[in-house]
């Protein structure tokens, strides 16, 4: 691991740290006030209300049938089998396989008897125990171990819930939802993660609560995401605690509006495992919160303690370890908020960079909270409780409590656009059928001209036969079956065809029949 | 059989069929034609969100923003603008030389020859899909394609032509005269550079692929896939080997700058790619994420095409980070972190492959024109490989 953290300002420090110091001890200038008093109380983005049960508007539905999977039955047949809405109860046994749901509101649920659990075994050879695309999905009650790469890793599924799964070395992440909106992650049990244990990557509208993560390399991190709350979670022994970053040369280029509070965060020791040229391998040993280039972002409430590098630390793109600079990406954390926590026993093993700051700033005592390179805006509600270095700029927070903001998880589960039938026919109808028939020309298939005469007022047919063309003319190719389509859309595009008028133009036949 | 064809077609066509030459009125294929005759992009991908409109997700992800609103016209002109030798300072290299669509849209070579038999540095990439991409050329240096055709237009090893030859000679060639006012009707009688580029940039963004049998899938067809093929996708997305982390759906890249670590060829200096460009050290040997779409049409692969077969490029990721690279360029390249040591098997690495190759479709394969404006034959001097195959077969006819 690299301990190149800070290291960039230190020469800087060192020439100006004494007349600095000097400066800043002559002066007794009032603090500002930052922030508005009102950033929690009436955040536009805080959707639901206290009373509403978080899950409200995440996972599915349940609205379909159940298939049950017993020991020696494989999950993805089920998943194969299911249809939205179902539910897919898998009992207590081990299953070795990979999991991956390419649908929409399914219930993936463990049976949990007299204490048997359903297992996922990846035998340190499978790469992924479940991969889910789809909206809507939950994934509960499992015990999944020895993956390479993820316990569940999710790729732009919306309204997901991930929740009461234990996850044992499962490789670099343990839960990954990336690219999704609105999901909520609770009550997981997550240890043995090379990397960071929950990591929300490119996220919107994210609740993390009451997990438990330990002898990870990061414990829960909030990366390039927006609006989430991580709460309530026990974090210990954990290379780093809680990280809030911005990763630079993603395409999502945001952290903001993270609200770290209530965890216990402590004893965030374990020696860094992490693999080389990751980015957690430049977290240092003994971190509990790490914000880098993260904005917005307020901790409150607490409990962080037992931390032997630093409790937390605020950082820059340009001081972090490993860190390549993206010209798209702001690199500094700005207005961050520290409020009413309670905080011991952090920083008494600092790493080299954080000694030589102490040296200069003559700060003897452990160190609690650490601000390395430019953070505007950023507030501190009471700092003559903790030890702090490098928060003068620091003001005083205008708002004491995030009370306000209960969570922001959306009231309804974030749904697709809602397009008619009539405006898929047309997005089939140009992406697709364009490609062989145009309005009055013969390109490799009949005009179109010619179909509305056959089918004038039988979308229904014209559906049907789009499913299973037959060969119908001497001079043309058969046209291959677009029985991909659902049957909805196969309807939708017929009807679109039948009353289109437009027109659109040919390939070259040349290219694209084998004369 | 079909290339043989075309070079048939190519010495035999008749010269004063230029005269005849007219623009279609009709939109290629995926495009509808709106009632103030811009040529407006549909697919089926329309139906989803991404987030923030930077269209990278999963299976069901909006596309990036793209550009279209192009008329038929300027689309068409642009395609015979593609075509036509005249564009090369010698009259004998097209755009279509380097970026053949039998060959993907590239040419099927390690790097490129441009004018005198030339050589290039850089591959040349395939032009599917350039109507949703942002960046332009393996160092990202151009935003437009307008500003990105400039290059090779005027590089002397490229096309070799200049700014003022290139205007001479079409506002000399009556035909295109006549082309160029009918694809721009409230502009001036001389052909402008401005019209040139953007003729061009509308037949570019015409190239559209989206309807492989991974779209299929896509959109919710599970049969469209086999077991291979779809064990193929759960590695690539999978964070093992994390192949979709930058090439990520729907069009199967980020746009990002990424610094993987492939060494050049024997006795070819490094190149710094977007490290140079930006002055941005930790880019060093950094190079746009290019879309997998239609990758299996166009090996070699890399900026420096070092790699012959998918499967070599496969392999090269799951070899370790910074495997190919001597000692002082480790210490010199901050390679990204997605680059690891997957230890993928051989066999994961052959379903990989397979579901490369579902990301193959071209349908809407534009006509490479008849003739040409300018009388000369279209496309110029061939990729190799097609001229190879050309020859070869020749002979033993």
């Amino acid at each position: 691991m690299s301990n190149k953290l800070f290291a960039v300002l230190i020469s800087a420090g060192l020439l100006v740290g004494g007349f600095w110091l000097g400066q800043h001890l002559a002066t007794n200038s009032p603090v500002a006030l930052v922030g508005d008093a009102d950033r929690y109380t009436s955040n536009a983005a805080a959707r639901i209300t206290a009373g509403t049960a978080l899950d409200a508007s995440v996972g599915a539905s349940g609205t379909g049938t159940t298939i049950d999977v017993f020991n020696g039955e494989s999950i993805q047949a089920a998943v194969k089998r299911a249809s939205s809405g179902d539910i897919i109860r898998v009992y207590p046994g081990t299953y070795q396989e990979t999991v991956y749901i390419d649908k929409d509101d399914i219930w993936l649920t463990g049976v949990i008897q007299r204490g048997h659990w359903p297992i996922l075994e990846g035998n340190h050879t499978l790469n992924d125990a479940i991969l889910y695309s789809g909206n809507n999905i939950t994934v509960e009650n499992f015990r999944i171990t020895h993956y390479k790469g993820n316990a569940i890793m999710g790729q732009a599924g919306n309204n997901f819930l991930i929740r009461n799964n234990h996850v044992i070395d499962t490789g670099v992440y343990g839960i990954f939802p990336q690219l999704g909106k609105n999901g909520l992650i609770e009550r997981n049990i997550l240890s043995g993660i090379e990397d960071a244990a929950i990591y929300v990557g490119m996220c919107d509208n994210i609740h993390v609560n009451n997990n438990e993560v330990f002898e990870n390399v990061a414990g829960i991190e909030i990366e390039n995401t927006r609006h989430a709350i991580v709460e309530n979670n026990k974090v210990y022994n954990n290379t780093g605690g809680i990280l809030a970053f911005i990763t630079p040369g993603l395409p999502i280029k945001t952290t903001y509006d993270v609200i770290i509070r209530n965890n216990f965060i402590s004893d965030n020791n374990h020696v860094n495992f992490g693999a080389p040229g990751s980015i957690v391998a430049g977290v240092p040993s003994g971190s509990g919160i790490v914000v880098m280039a993260a904005d917005q972002v307020t901790i409150e409430g607490n409990i962080i303690t037992n931390n032997k590098n630093v409790g937390i630390v605020i950082t820059d793109h340009q001081s972090f370890a490993n860190i390549s600079l993206d010209p798209e990406s702001d690199p500094n954390s700005d207005q961050v908020a520290i409020l009413n926590n309670v905080m011991f026993n952090n920083g008494y093993q600092p790493i080299n960079e954080i000694s030589a700051l102490k040296l200069v700033n003559l700060i003897k005592n452990d160190v609690d909270i650490v601000n390395v390179g430019t953070s505007a805006d950023s507030c501190i509600l009471d700092p003559g409780k903790y030890v702090t270095l490098g928060l003068d700029d620091y003001g005083r927070c205008n708002f004491s409590d995030t009370h306000g903001t209960v969570s922001y998880l959306l009231p309804e589960p974030a749904e697709p656009h809602p397009f008619t039938d009539t405006e898929k026919g047309k997005m089939a109808y140009y992406g697709i059928c364009t490609g062989c028939h145009a309005y009055n020309v013969r390109m490799i298939g009949p005009p179109v001209q010619i179909i509305q005469a056959l089918y004038m007022d039988n979308p229904e047919g014209l559906a049907d036969y789009i499913a299973k063309p037959i060969k119908k003319r001497e001079d043309y190719p058969e046209m291959p079956a677009q029985n991909y389509l659902s049957p909805e859309l196969r309807l939708a595009v017929a009807k679109f065809m039948l009353g289109v008028d437009n027109q659109g133009q040919f390939n070259d036949p040349a290219l694209n029949q084998n004369p | 059989m079909r290339i043989f064809f075309a070079f048939f077609c190519l010495f035999a066509w008749p010269l004063d069929l230029a005269a005849n030459i007219a623009l279609s009125d009709r939109c290629p294929p995926g495009f509808e034609l709106t009632p103030n005759n811009q040529c407006q992009l549909h697919s089926l991908y329309d139906q989803y969100n991404s987030l923030y409109g930077q269209g990278v997700g999963g299976l069901k992800t909006a596309l990036p923003s793209r550009r279209d609103g192009f008329s038929p016209q300027q689309i068409d002109l642009g395609r015979l603008l593609f075509f036509d030798p005249l564009l090369s300072g010698d009259n004998t290299l097209s755009c279509a030389s380097c970026h053949h669509p039998a060959l993907g849209f590239a040419d099927g070579r390690a790097t490129p020859l441009g004018i005198n038999g030339a050589s290039n540095h850089r591959a040349a990439p395939s032009l599917w899909n350039m109507a949703f991409l942002t960046r332009f050329f393996w160092d990202a240096r151009a935003t437009s394609l307008e500003a990105q055709m400039q290059g090779p237009l005027y590089s002397p090893r490229e096309m070799g032509t200049t700014p003022a030859a290139l205007l001479q000679k079409l506002n000399s060639n009556e035909s295109y005269k006549h082309l160029f006012s009918v694809a721009f009707p409230n502009a001036n009688q001389h052909i402008t550079l401005d019209q040139i580029y953007a003729a061009v940039a509308a037949f570019e963004t015409s190239l559209v692929s989206l309807n492989s049998r991974y779209d299929r899938y896509a959109h919710g067809h599970q049969d469209a896939l086999s077991d291979t093929e779809i064990a193929g996708l759960n590695i690539f997305r999978s964070f093992v080997a994390r192949c979709a982390e930058c090439h990520t759906p729907p069009l199967f890249t980020n746009q990002q700058i990424a610094v993987i670590g492939v060494a050049e060829p024997m006795g070819q200096s490094f190149d710094y790619g977007a490290g140079t460009i930006f002055n941005n050290p930790s880019w060093k040997g950094g190079f746009k994420v290019p879309s997998l779409r239609n990758i299996a049409r166009t090996a070699p692969y890399m900026h420096n095409g070092v790699f012959k077969s998918l499967k070599e490029a496969a392999q090269f990721y799951t070899n370790g980070r910074g495997h190919a690279l001597d000692t002082e360029r480790k210490k010199e390249l901050l390679l990204h972190w997605h680059i690891w040591e997957p230890n993928l098997t051989d066999e994961e690495l052959d379903q990989l492959v397979a579901f490369m190759h579902t990301l193959t479709d071209e349908q809407f394969t534009p006509p490479i024109p008849k003739a040409l404006p300018s009388g000369l034959p279209p496309i110029g001097v061939l990729p190799s490989p097609l001229a190879d195959t050309l020859t070869s077969k020749h002979l033993k006819n």
